[in-house]
């Protein structure tokens, strides 16, 4: 049994490159994994064995011929199924876009196929990036792969459980208000949300516009790097891309910060929040402290409004975003319309799933005459004062440290007939889109069911440089992230007979 | 301002978002949008007054780039995905009246 889709990116590229492993190897045992375990978890929408075999031939062959490698020469990637590939079906887990095909590939996935990666294949989301469990996928939830009647977070639920079980090395998702961070905290592994402006959103499906990003899911914080190594820089296809340089996120990586400061903020742990969680964190925090950090408790008074804020402001974009879906130009249209108007609201409704269409009415009356000063504008200003608060955190302490998520991975169907609740799932994540700043997830411990619990860690904008090396200083000292859930074949239901 | 969604209320904001709704439909999302814009109502406690509205995270403005004339996706690529089409065109139904043709 090859172990060779478990190693890490880093790894695994150092190993194709110099020559001890072939990338055609490395590709079937992913593949293999795929097969034997994906029935049981649904983390891949769509797969590409062929493309994929055909890309590691080639890998082979030019360092055979000795060609310069790329970051990512051999390393696959799996990507979350609403960022566009030319390749297979972008369907963001919705009939409505069930058979698209985009005429163009994201600009991350020319960067990363630029830098050599194999795109092995499109993961499972929930519906539109809307969600936090992957259980409002069109295509059937995704299951958690330390416990498959969990669930394994969302939206990017696909992408964290396939990069957990070793189904790919690492993968692409996308984080509206926590998609990234919260399911790699349910599934145990890391997960970057960068800053705003940081990686370009051409060719993401949008869902929010001022508050998506897309980021890397990784099995460790140096994969993690990497392929924001890769993503990362200024696009002139997206308008909001930062225009500056991006930094050099690998090169002093295993440097431990001196002096840093971390922020405690108050109104992140109390009520709500998993006993075990908060003492996982806790220990983090004190880990830091032993290290020579100086913990400082901050205050961010506005954190109790971010949810508020955040279901009228992601609301108010999708329902502007979503428009576009219209039975005419792409996508899911009705049979036998009555007339034009029909033929909208019948695609249309026939196309989107609830929560998609809740948020989306949400949105529309948000945004509608009489309503938008009391609800959007408002939503806005709250907006400002969540920023501040950040701001003024930002001048006591370097980073924030605090859970990712209240709870360890709940049950499916816990809480998928009840919105609200669900919502609430976001409480510690959704202030970083509102702020733009960067936050990410580390693996910081399991709950006494065995199921992993992260650690969030938020800083200023552009300061994911610093927040790498903070994170890799944790996992050197710790080995969660070493453990790995087990595949079925390795899991006897009872005990054999001797 | 109102906390609670009526049917009706949701029957427009459907019209609005161009949804068809079954009455099935139309009661559930009164129920659930009633209960998740009661929650959001708390951000009416809070003190805005003299605030900007923040729409977007970082100070970038008016981004434009040069203009100039850049290549766009074939005809044959931009009707690859569409639902229904007749030659270089996308097909809708009828929107003008019979009575018109030939006038």
């Amino acid at each position: 049994m090859t172990i060779l889709n478990e190693l890490s990116a880093v790894e695994l590229r150092d190993r194709i490159t110099g020559g001890e492993i072939k990338s055609v190897d490395a590709a079937e045992a992913v593949f293999q994994a795929i097969a034997a375990w994906d029935p049981f978890l649904h983390a891949y929408n769509s797969t590409f064995r062929e493309s994929t075999l055909r890309g590691a031939e080639k890998i082979d062959r030019d360092r055979a011929a000795g060609k310069k490698p790329g970051l990512l020469s051999g390393v696959p990637i799996a990507i979350k199924d609403n960022i566009c590939t030319t390749f297979g079906t972008t369907t963001c887990s919705s009939k409505m876009l069930a058979d698209f095909r985009s005429p163009y590939n994201a600009s991350v996935v020319e960067k990363l196929q630029n830098a050599g990666a194999l795109i092995v294949g499109k993961t499972n989301l929930d519906e539109f990036a809307m969600g936090s469990s992957t259980e409002n996928s069109a295509f059937g939830p995704t299951h958690n792969p330390w416990n498959t009647r969990r669930v394994p977070g969302g939206s990017s639920g696909g992408s964290a459980a396939a990069t957990a079980a070793g189904l790919c090395s690492a993968a692409l998702g996308s984080d509206t208000g926590g998609s990234i961070r919260q399911p790699a905290s349910l599934c145990g592994i890391v997960g970057l949300k960068p800053t705003y402006g940081l990686v370009s959103r051409y060719g993401l499906v949008a869902f929010a516009s001022s508050l998506d990003q897309i980021g890397p899911l990784a099995r460790t914080v140096a994969d993690a790097a990497l392929l924001l190594q890769v993503i990362a820089g200024h696009d002139p296809r997206d308008s909001t891309s930062w225009p500056e340089p991006s930094d050099d996120y690998l090169s002093e990586l295993e440097k431990p910060l001196e002096e840093v400061r971390l922020g405690l903020p108050e109104e992140f742990t109390g009520e709500g929040v998993d006993a075990e969680v908060a003492s996982a964190v806790r220990t983090a925090v004190e880990f830091y402290r032993a290290q020579g950090a100086k913990i400082v408790p901050v205050s961010l008074p506005h954190t109790r409004y971010g949810i508020a804020a955040y279901y009228v402001i992601a609301p108010a974009e999708a329902a502007s975003n979503l428009a576009r879906y219209d039975g005419v130009h792409y996508g899911h249209r009705a049979a036998h319309p009555e007339d034009l108007y029909d033929l909208y609201a019948a695609s249309r409704a026939q196309g989107f799933g609830p929560e998609v269409q809740r948020r989306i009415m949400l949105g529309t009356y948000a945004l509608s005459a009489g309503y938008y000063d009391a609800y959007y504008l408002r939503a806005l200003k709250v907006r400002q004062l969540i920023k501040h608060d950040f701001d003024e955190a930002f001048q006591q302490c370097d980073f924030i440290a605090c859970p990712t998520s209240p709870t360890v991975a709940f049950e499916l169907g816990a809480k998928s007939g009840d919105p609200l609740r669900m919502y609430l799932c976001d409480v510690f994540t959704v202030t970083c889109n509102i702020a733009g700043i960067p936050g990410m997830n580390i693996p910081c411990g399991f709950s006494s069911d065995g199921l992993p619990i992260g650690l969030q860690l938020l800083g200023p904008i552009f300061s994911e440089r610093r927040m790498l090396r903070l994170a890799r200083q944790y996992e050197k000292n710790h080995d969660w992230h070493k453990r790995r859930p087990q595949p079925p074949a390795a899991e006897p239901r009872h005990k054999q007979p001797d | 301002m109102p906390q609670t969604l009526s049917e009706q209320q949701v029957l427009h904001v459907a019209r609005l978002s161009r949804l068809k709704l079954s009455s099935a439909d139309v009661a559930r999302y009164a129920r659930q949008l009633s209960s998740i814009l009661d929650y959001v109502a708390q951000l009416q406690q809070v003190r805005v007054e003299g605030l900007e509205a923040m729409s977007h995270p970082l100070p970038l403005h008016s981004v434009l780039r040069e203009d100039r004339v850049e290549p766009a996706l074939p005809v044959e690529q931009v009707l690859a995905n569409a639902p229904g089409r007749e030659g270089p065109f996308f097909t809708v139904p009828k929107v003008l009246d019979t009575a018109l043709d030939g006038a």
